[in-house]
């Protein structure tokens, strides 16, 4: 749809742009990145054919752009610049009809049943019939931003080239103008380049990314390959860090601050670890990172306060959400910031092991009910209900550790849990093998991410040794407490 | 066509009969309508045809020169403040004129037309020189560029003409009177003198009304929806030049016009230049022909300079509708 072939070119007499290559193919949206000043608006403006190129060729449907002729070229492509509103009160309706300009003929032409169609079917597909007779200047930014997508819809051209058309709007109006020109392209086609701003917004939609550096092309491809930390990061000068969307398979960046809240003092010692009446908690003042799989806040994030907390045996599971959420609040702690787990087990039957380590002292605390010990490679031929009993593991380190080493150590830790239950011989009572743990087993890691930093946490590493050692002389000895109780 | 849009145009063209109907019966006489064509009456016949009818002809045709011109500069200067002069064309229709009147230039053969005819070339030459100083400065003719070259050229202008009011001692009365404007004794020849570049300029605006409602949304839209921009300009500001600078010379600068009756139009009937165009031109007819009976009858015998009238009636029909407008 779209070739750049070695264009340079900018205003005046310095070049703005060096050699800059790409193309586009029909029914793709492009997003065009980069810092300010890198010359994306002069890349658009010279597609555009506002400006000349002083070197190479843009060909629109394998046809140079200088062999078209003015209304030609508007049909063939549409460019939206940054509008804030017309120089005089205009309806909505007499805006998007504008887009009808390259299709009128000659100086009498009058208004088509083909003119009045498209203008209906542009209103429509941007959600702007329902006001199309309320004055612009009447309609919020991103309403009004609507309108011009409208009238460049209009203008029923294959080939649309947008400049930053969510710039200045509020997060739902972004969403709802990306996905607008995102359906035009999925459904029918359409082929979009755009200034986008955001990069994130970028990597959600477009199908592939063109990122500018000072004049030049410095990766184009699609947003996986494009989006690099080290590349964004040289790119902008800017400290990033790069991580999945939720929900979708594309890469989203997040600033990392120059300046921020001091972590300096985030130790963790004893005094932060207590056993109350009804749970064991830890409290730290600051935010660790934590990956854990707890009943409440289960997965990674930055979290102050741990609870695990007794429940009686006939505790009701079904919306435990809500009641623990509850339990969270009356308790004194701030739903959002703690961690919860959940076990049968008195909170005084705790262990809380402390460990010196040449990175820093290292806490595991662990309660164990092993009244529902299983084998789990023999699950697959047992039935339910079974008996109640948990292991709850906390492992928490004064270190630095990185995503792997979290999940390593998560390893370690269920490794050598399972050691312990071998090593006090407890029996999956249906199946008479040694079990491996309970089937509602949490573990929970969790570091202050301040001091030395700790690449990986597999068995043999610092990290792994003590979390292999800990782990199973804490779960050996809670294991015994609880045979001692019963 | 909508139903408003027909609703406008009837009663712009009945605003506009009416006014040329008062216009042509009122005065030191009262001259019934049907005069127009019973010539039983000889003396009242003679009246109207001979005098009334090329006033208010030439007052008619000097208010839809300004008010089209304005409604096009407004809208390609995109800027609801500009008025036929805006670009200094009238300045130097004022120049030509002045200096007619100063130098009792008297051109042989054409005499009595010298000072329109100098005023126009007045206006041409600063016209030319306008747009090619502006487009020396920028070659895409920006807007703000336009707009400054106009001020800066208006301003010399003006200065060009205070400098014959300071030294003329005689004339000063008949160059104040011809500057506040006049459409009185003039009769057909100005009439005809003025038709052609009334009917060019209003063709040639009205040719480019679609690509004035492109240019609303910025000179880059506008090219992109396929308007050549830069013709587009050179042609509105030619056909614009062309009726400011002939209205001016056969009547003096009559101010007001040019800027209200855009304003008044777009406000009652929409920004839409496919229609903004003919209407000013009817309204700014209507107007002027009332501002003239008013200019001869209020005080009569005494005649009040038409731009005094405009001004008057002008201001405060402006501010009710802007402040109706505002408070909506």
């Amino acid at each position: 749809m779209l070739q750049v072939k070695n264009i340079c070119g900018g205003y005046g007499t310095t070049p703005i742009l060096k050699d800059i290559s790409f193309q586009v193919e029909k029914g793709t949206f492009l997003g065009i990145l980069g810092p300010n000043g890198c010359g994306k608006s002069t890349l658009l403006k010279i597609i555009s054919g506002v400006l000349k190129p002083s070197l190479g060729k843009i060909l629109i449907d394998d046809k140079e752009l200088a062999t078209y002729s003015n209304r030609e070229l508007a049909k063939t492509m549409t460019v939206l610049p940054q509008l804030h509103g017309a120089a005089f009160s205009s309806t909505v309706r007499e805006t998007v009809s504008i887009g009808r300009y390259p299709h009128q003929k000659g100086f009498f032409s009058q208004w088509s049943e083909e003119d009045e169609y498209a203008v209906n079917q542009a209103m429509v597909q941007t959600g702007v019939k329902r006001y199309e007779n309320a004055y612009l200047e009447n309609l919020s930014g991103g309403e009004r931003q609507r309108v011009f997508i409208a009238q460049a819809l209009a203008q029923s051209s294959q080939l649309i080239l947008l400049d930053e058309p969510t710039n200045h709007l509020d997060i739902a109006h972004q969403q709802q103008i990306l996905d607008m020109i995102r359906k035009e392209v999925t459904d029918n086609g359409l082929t979009v380049v755009s200034v986008l701003h955001d990069i994130n917004l970028a990597a959600l939609y477009c199908d592939e990314l063109l990122l500018m550096e000072k004049g030049q092309v410095r990766a184009f491809g699609k947003p996986h390959e494009v989006l690099l930390e080290n590349q964004i990061a040289d790119v902008y000068g800017a400290q990033i860090s790069l991580q999945a969307h939720p929900e979708q398979p594309k890469p989203q960046i997040t600033i990392l601050p120059e300046i921020h809240e001091p972590l300096k003092d985030g130790k963790i010692t004893l005094n932060h670890i207590q056993i109350q009446e009804e749970y064991v908690e830890l409290r730290s003042q600051f935010p660790l990172r934590v990956l854990s799989s707890a009943v409440h806040n289960a997965g990674l994030g930055w979290y102050e306060n741990f609870i695990n907390r007794t429940v009686k045996p006939e505790y009701n599971i079904e919306n435990v959400q809500e009641e623990y959420t509850q339990y969270l609040y009356k308790a004194g702690f701030s739903p959002t910031n703690t961690v919860g787990m959940m076990t049968a087990v008195e909170a005084r039957k705790a262990i809380i092991k402390q460990y010196e380590t040449p990175f820093g002292e290292v806490y595991v605390i662990v309660t164990a009910g092993i009244g529902g010990a299983i084998d789990v490679s023999k699950t697959y031929e047992r039935e339910f209900p079974i008996r109640i009993g948990t292991i709850n593991i906390w492992v928490i380190m004064n270190a630095k550790l990185s995503d792997e080493a979290f999940v390593q150590a998560m390893i370690t830790a269920t490794e050598a849990k399972t050691k312990a239950l071998q090593h006090e011989r407890v029996m999956d009572y249906q199946t008479n093998t040694i079990a491996t743990g309970t089937p509602t087993d949490s573990l929970l890691i969790a570091a202050t991410q301040t001091g030395d930093y700790m690449q990986y946490g597999g068995p043999i590493t610092p990290v792994g040794k003590i979390v292999g050692r800990g782990v199973f002389e804490a779960t050996t000895e809670a294991i015994r407490n609880y045979q001692k109780g019963e | 066509m909508n139903k408003t849009i027909i609703i406008a145009y009837i009663s712009s063209m009945v605003a506009l009969l009416v006014s040329i109907w008062l216009g042509v019966s009122i005065g030191s006489v009262d001259v019934p309508f049907s005069t127009l064509w019973d010539d039983t009456n000889e003396s009242l016949y003679n009246i109207l045809w001979t005098i009334r009818m090329p006033r208010v002809l030439l007052a008619g045709l000097v208010g839809a020169s300004l008010a089209i011109a304005g409604a096009a500069f407004q809208g390609l200067l995109k800027n609801p403040l500009a008025d036929p002069y805006t670009l200094g064309v009238s300045s130097g229709a004022s120049v030509g004129a002045v200096a007619t009147i100063f130098f009792s230039i008297s051109i042989p053969f054409i005499s009595t037309f010298t000072l329109p005819i100098l005023g126009m070339i007045g206006a041409l030459l600063t016209m030319v020189i306008v747009l090619t100083f502006a487009r020396l400065i920028d070659r895409s003719m920006k807007m703000e560029t336009l707009i400054l070259t106009g001020v800066i050229f208006s301003s010399f202008l003006g200065s060009c003409i205070s400098l014959m009011i300071a030294l003329t001692g005689d004339q000063l009365r008949e160059i104040m009177g011809w500057l506040l404007g006049s459409v009185s004794m003039r009769g057909w020849p100005y009439v005809k003198m003025i038709v052609p570049f009334v009917v060019i300029g209003s063709i040639l605006l009205w040719l480019y009304r679609r690509e004035l409602n492109a240019m609303m949304y910025g000179d880059e839209r506008a090219m992109s929806l396929g308007v050549n921009v830069k013709r587009s300009k050179y042609a509105i500001l030619i056909g614009g030049s062309m009726l400011t600078g002939a209205a001016v010379a056969v009547s003096g600068t009559i101010g007001f016009v040019g800027l209200v009756v855009p304003h008044m139009t777009r406000m009652l009937w929409g920004a839409d230049h496919r229609h903004l165009l003919l209407l000013s031109f009817l309204n700014g007819a209507s107007l002027l022909i009332i501002c003239d009976l008013v200019s001869r009858t209020i005080i009569a015998p005494i005649e009040i300079p038409i731009g005094v009238i405009t001004a008057f009636i002008g201001a405060p029909v402006f501010s009710y509708i802007f402040y109706k407008q505002r408070r909506k």
